[in-house]
C-alpha cells in the first residue's frame, strides 16, 4: 500500500499544527462557533447528540496493521473501546473531547493516517473496490488512481469552500463494489479500442432527501487527462453550485437543473481552457505511485486444499462461512476473505480494540499485514493463503467476526440513527439488531440468498436506505418512531433508487413486516432468483398488496 | 482594519466609490462592476489608479478582456462558507493575466489565508478582530503542497522528481 | 401530579458533554438537577445560557419541554424522545460494555 514520503509526512503534520492552534483559540475565546464549526469539520470533527464524533479516514479502505492498532489505541486512550465503520471508508469514534482531538491527529499523523477533509463541505476521502488488485473481475488496480486523486484533493486551495460535500469513487472491476453510481464523481476503469486506459466518468449521483443515479458525463477519459477533468468538474461546481440553499448545494442539483448536456459543455469548455502539462503527473510520478500497490510476494501454492477439504466435510459452520464469506482470488491459492462487522444482535460496523487488536495481528500472520474496510460495513482481509483458511476461522470465531452473512439479509447497512446522531428522525441500530435476531435462523432456513437490508435513521441517506435491496427510512410521527420501506433499490451496476412501498411501520411491525416481504419473496421467485430480480420482475403492485392486505 | 500585502501590514491608500459618486479627481479608486459596466469609457484619461470590485457571484469573465486597465481587483468573500473567489482568483491570474494587487475582502480570517495566497491574492483585508500576528504567521502555515495553483509553490509530483 | 415546563440544555465547549443549566448558573449532567421554568422564565435562562457560550463553557444551548414533579418541582424526564436519549446516552449497549 502507499507510504508517506517527507513531503506527505510535513503536510499532515503542518495540519495538526494548524488544527491544534484552531482548537486552542476555540477554547480561549479567540474564535466564534459559528467560523470553528467549518474548521472542525474539515478535520472530521462533528458535534454529535451526547459528544462529539471524530471521523478518520482510511483511504480507498486500506490499512495496514499497525494503523489499525493505532485505531485501537486511540478508541481505548481518547475514547470508550470501540470504534465505528461507515459506508465511506471512514472510522467513527463517538466520544472524544474537543481538547483531545489535536493529540488523537498527532498519533494518527506517526503512523500516515488522518482525518482531514473526512467531513464539511470539501472533497471527502476518496473511496474504492475493498477488493482491489485482488478481485477476478478486475479490469485494472483503481488504487493508484485513487491515492492520486487523494493527494490532488488534500488540501486544494481553490476547492476548500465547496458550495456543499464532495465525494468521488473510483473502481476497476465489473461488479461495483464501491457505489460508484452514487457518488458526485464516480469513474470506472476501462480501456478503449486501441488498449489505452481511461475511465468512464459519472457526475451527479448522491442519496440525501433527493437522491440521483450519476450520469455519464465522459464515456472514456484518458487516463492523462483524469485530474485536469476533475479540476474542471469542480471548478465549474464551485463557481455554479448554489449558495443560496444548502439543501439544494450538491452537485446533483446544479447538474440536474442545467442537465447534463448543459453541464458537461460548461465542463468540456473550462477543460478545455485549462493548461495542458500544468497537471500532468508524469510518467515517474505515476510509476511510483503504482509500485506502492505491486502485489505482494505471493506463495506458490495450489488452488485445491487438502486443509480446506478436510475441514469443510466435518465442519458444517465452517463450511457455511467458507461458502458465504470467503471470495475467489485471482492468485492461486489464495482467497479473500470477509470479516462480518455484523455479528447476532450487534451495532453493525462497531468494532472494539480489542478485536482491533486482534484483526492487526491475524492480518500480520495471514495476509501481508493489511487491512480493508469495506462499504458495506465490514472488514476484508484480501490474502490469506487457502491452507490457512481453517486456523484463520477458528480464530475469527474466538473474535465473533466470523457471522457467515456477507451480503445476506442480516449483513445490514446501519447509520447510527437516533442513538448518536443529532440529525436523525429515529433510531436505526435497534431495528439492524432486531432484525439480525429475527433472521438468524431464517436466512439458512429459508435460504434467502443475496439481499442488501440498509437503514437511515433520517432522510439525509448515511445508511443508504434508497439503494438498499430493502430500504428502511426512519421517520417521526406524532413524537413517535416510524419505519417506511422502499424496495427495489441498488448501488451496483443496477444501480436505482427505491420505491417507496406504502405507509410507514411502527418501530413494533417493521420486524414483522421485512420478514412478511421475504415471504412474497420466497413465495414468487424463480430458480436461483435475488430478491431484488424477483422484485423488479413482479413490479410494486404485487409486493405492495400483499405486504398490506394481510394485514 | 488590517490590510497585509505580500505578508506585511500596509496602508490602505484605496477608497471605494459609490455608485453615485463622481469619479474624477485623482485619488485610487475601486468602482463597482455595474458601474464599470455602465460607463466604462467615463474612465478614459483618467488620472489616478483604478480598482474594481467583484461581489462572489460576479464571475471574473466580465472583465477578461480588461483586465490591463485595473491596478487593483478587489475580490469578496461575502460569508465564510462562499468559496467562490478562490476560483476567481486563479483564473484573473492564470487565464486572463492579471498582474496588479488582487485583494481579499469580506470575511478575511486567518485560516482562509494561506489558501489564498495560493489562489493569486496578494492582499487581504483582515475581518475585524483578527489577530495580526498569527495571520501573517499562516499564510506559511503550509511548507509543501499536492497541486499547482497561483503561486510558485511546486507540487510535490514534481518535486519529488526533480534530481 | 406531574406538569411540563421548559428548561435549557447544550453540549459542553471542552468535552461535547450533554448538559443542563441548573441553579447558579451552574451546568450539570443530570437531567433531573437541572432547573425548570414557566415560559416567560425560560426566556431569562436562555440569557443565562447565552454568557455561557460567550465564556466558552458550551455550545448551541436551546429549550426543551421536560416533565416535572409539581410536588418536588423537579424535573423528571424531556418529553421528546430525541431528548430522553440524550439524557440517558445510547439505547443500546456499546460493544465495549457488554
Ligand atoms: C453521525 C453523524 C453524521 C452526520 C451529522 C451526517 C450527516 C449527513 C448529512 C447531512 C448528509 C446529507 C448530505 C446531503 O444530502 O447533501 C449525509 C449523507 C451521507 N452520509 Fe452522513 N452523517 C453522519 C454519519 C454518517 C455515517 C456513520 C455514515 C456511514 C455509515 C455516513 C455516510 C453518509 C453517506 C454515504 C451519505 C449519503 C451519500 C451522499 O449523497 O453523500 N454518514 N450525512
Ligand atoms: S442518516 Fe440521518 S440519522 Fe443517520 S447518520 Fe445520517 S444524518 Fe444521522
Amino acid at each position: 500500500m502507499y507510504q508517506y514520503d517527507q513531503t506527505d509526512h510535513t503536510l499532515t503534520r503542518e495540519r495538526v499544527t494548524e488544527y491544534r492552534d484552531q482548537v486552542s483559540r476555540r477554547l480561549d475565546g479567540n474564535i466564534s462557533e459559528d467560523d470553528f464549526r467549518p474548521l472542525r469539520l474539515k478535520n472530521g470533527l462533528y458535534m454529535q447528540l451526547h459528544a462529539y464524533m471524530l471521523r478518520v479516514g482510511i483511504p480507498y479502505g486500506m490499512m495496514s496493521s499497525d494503523q489499525l492498532r493505532m485505531l485501537a489505541y486511540i478508541g481505548r486512550k481518547y475514547d470508550k473501546g470501540y470504534g465505528h465503520f461507515t459506508t465511506r471508508q471512514n472510522l467513527q469514534y463517538n466520544w472524544p473531547t474537543l481538547e483531545d482531538t489535536p493529540d488523537i491527529l498527532e498519533n494518527l499523523a506517526s503512523v500516515e493516517m488522518n482525518a482531514i477533509q473526512t467531513s464539511g463541505n470539501v472533497n471527502r476521502n476518496v473511496t474504492s473496490d475493498p477488493l482491489a488488485g485482488v478481485a477476478p473481475d478486475e479490469l485494472e488496480d483503481p488504487r493508484p488512481y485513487a491515492e492520486i486523486i487523494r493527494q490532488f484533493l488534500t488540501l486544494h486551495p481553490e476547492f476548500s469552500w465547496l458550495p456543499r460535500k464532495f465525494k468521488v469513487a473510483i473502481t476497476g472491476a465489473e461488479d461495483d463494489r464501491a457505489a460508484i453510481n452514487v457518488h458526485d464523481i464516480g469513474l470506472k476503469l476501462l480501456k478503449n479500442e486501441a488498449g489505452e486506459t481511461g475511465f468512464r466518468v459519472l457526475v451527479g449521483g448522491g442519496l440525501g432527501r433527493s437522491p440521483f443515479i450519476g450520469k455519464v458525463i465522459r464515456e472514456f477519459l484518458p487516463k492523462d487527462d483524469l485530474i485536469r477533468y476533475i479540476q474542471a468538474i469542480l471548478r465549474v461546481y464551485n463557481m455554479e453550485g448554489r449558495r443560496d440553499n444548502m439543501f439544494k448545494a450538491r452537485i446533483k442539483i446544479l447538474v440536474h437543473e442545467l442537465g447534463i448536456e448543459k453541464f458537461a459543455s460548461l465542463v468540456e469548455e473550462e477543460f478545455q481552457a485549462s493548461e495542458e502539462d500544468v497537471l500532468f503527473l508524469g510518467q515517474a510520478e505515476e510509476d511510483r505511485i503504482k509500485a506502492f500497490f505491486a502485489a505482494p510476494d505471493y506463495a506458490d501454492l495450489s488452488d485445491d486444499s487438502p486443509e480446506v477439504i478436510e475441514m469443510s466435510s466435518g465442519n458444517e459452520a465452517f463450511a457455511q462461512w467458507l461458502e458465504r464469506n470467503v471470495l475467489a482470488h485471482k492468485q492461486a491459492g489464495y482467497s479473500i476473505v470477509n470479516l462480518s462487522l455484523k455479528p447476532l444482535g450487534g451495532v453493525p460496523g462497531d468494532i472494539t480494540s480489542d478485536q482491533m487488536d486482534a484483526v492487526a495481528g491475524l492480518a500480520d500472520t495471514f495476509s501481508f499485514g493489511q487491512i480493508r474496510a469495506t462499504h458495506r460495513q465490514n472488514l476484508v482481509l484480501a490474502d490469506v493463503a487457502k491452507k490457512d483458511l481453517p486456523s484463520l476461522w477458528q480464530e475469527l470465531v474466538d473474535l465473533n467476526l466470523a457471522t457467515p452473512n456477507l451480503d445476506r439479509i442480516s449483513d445490514i447497512i446501519c447509520c447510527p440513527g437516533m442513538d448518536y446522531c443529532s440529525l436523525a428522525t429515529a433510531r436505526s441500530i435497534p431495528i439492524a439488531k432486531r432484525l439480525s435476531e429475527r433472521f438468524a435462523d431464517l436466512d439458512t432456513l429459508l435460504n434467502i440468498g443475496e439481499i442488501r437490508l440498509n437503514i437511515s435513521g433520517c432522510i439525509n441517506a448515511c445508511g443508504h436506505h434508497h439503494v438498499g435491496h430493502i430500504g428502511i427510512l426512519g421517520v417521526e410521527k406524532n413524537g413517535e418512531e416510524f419505519y417506511q420501506i422502499t424496495l427495489g433499490g441498488s448501488s451496483s451496476e443496477d444501480a436505482d433508487i427505491g420505491q417507496i412501498i406504502g405507509p410507514a411501520f411502527s418501530s413494533e411491525d417493521i420486524i414483522d413486516a421485512v420478514e412478511k416481504l421475504v415471504g412474497i419473496y420466497i413465495s414468487n421467485r424463480e430458480d436461483d432468483e435475488r430478491f431484488l430480480d424477483t422484485y423488479r420482475r413482479l413490479g410494486k403492485a404485487v409486493f405492495k398488496e400483499a405486504l398490506y392486505d394481510a394485514a | 482594519m488590517t490590510l497585509l500585502k505580500n505578508g506585511e501590514i500596509v496602508e490602505d491608500t484605496w477608497r471605494n466609490l459609490a455608485d453615485d459618486e463622481d469619479i474624477s479627481g485623482e485619488e485610487s479608486i475601486i468602482v463597482s462592476l455595474d458601474r464599470w459596466q455602465n460607463e466604462p469609457d467615463k474612465f478614459n484619461g483618467r488620472n489616478g489608479a483604478l480598482g474594481i470590485r467583484l461581489e462572489s457571484h460576479q464571475k471574473p469573465d466580465a472583465i477578461a478582456d480588461d483586465v490591463e486597465r485595473f491596478d487593483l481587483i478587489a475580490l469578496d468573500f461575502p460569508v465564510l462558507p462562499d468559496g467562490r473567489a478562490f476560483s476567481h482568483g486563479r483564473l484573473l491570474r492564470e487565464r486572463y493575466g492579471f498582474k496588479g494587487e488582487l485583494r481579499a475582502v469580506g470575511k478575511v480570517i486567518q485560516d482562509q489565508l494561506y489558501f489564498m495566497q495560493r489562489c493569486g491574492f496578494d492582499a487581504v483585508e483582515l475581518s475585524e478582530g483578527e489577530d495580526v500576528a498569527k495571520s501573517i504567521a499562516a499564510l506559511n502555515a503550509f511548507t509543501v503542497a499536492y497541486q499547482p495553483a497561483a503561486d510558485d509553490i511546486i507540487p510535490a509530483y514534481k518535486t519529488r522528481h526533480d534530481a | 401530579m406531574k406538569m411540563t415546563l421548559r428548561m435549557v440544555t447544550a453540549n459542553r465547549l471542552h468535552d461535547g458533554a450533554v448538559v443542563y443549566l441548573a441553579a447558579d448558573d451552574d451546568w450539570t449532567r443530570n437531567v433531573e438537577s437541572g432547573l425548570a421554568a414557566n415560559t416567560e422564565d425560560a426566556d431569562k435562562l436562555m440569557t443565562t445560557a447565552e454568557e455561557a457560550v460567550h465564556n466558552q463553557l458550551i455550545v448551541a444551548p436551546y429549550l426543551i419541554d421536560v416533565e416535572v414533579d409539581v410536588q418536588s418541582s423537579r424535573p423528571v424526564r424531556p418529553i421528546r424522545f430525541r431528548e430522553q436519549i440524550r439524557a440517558k446516552g445510547p439505547t443500546i449497549f456499546a460493544p465495549a460494555a457488554e
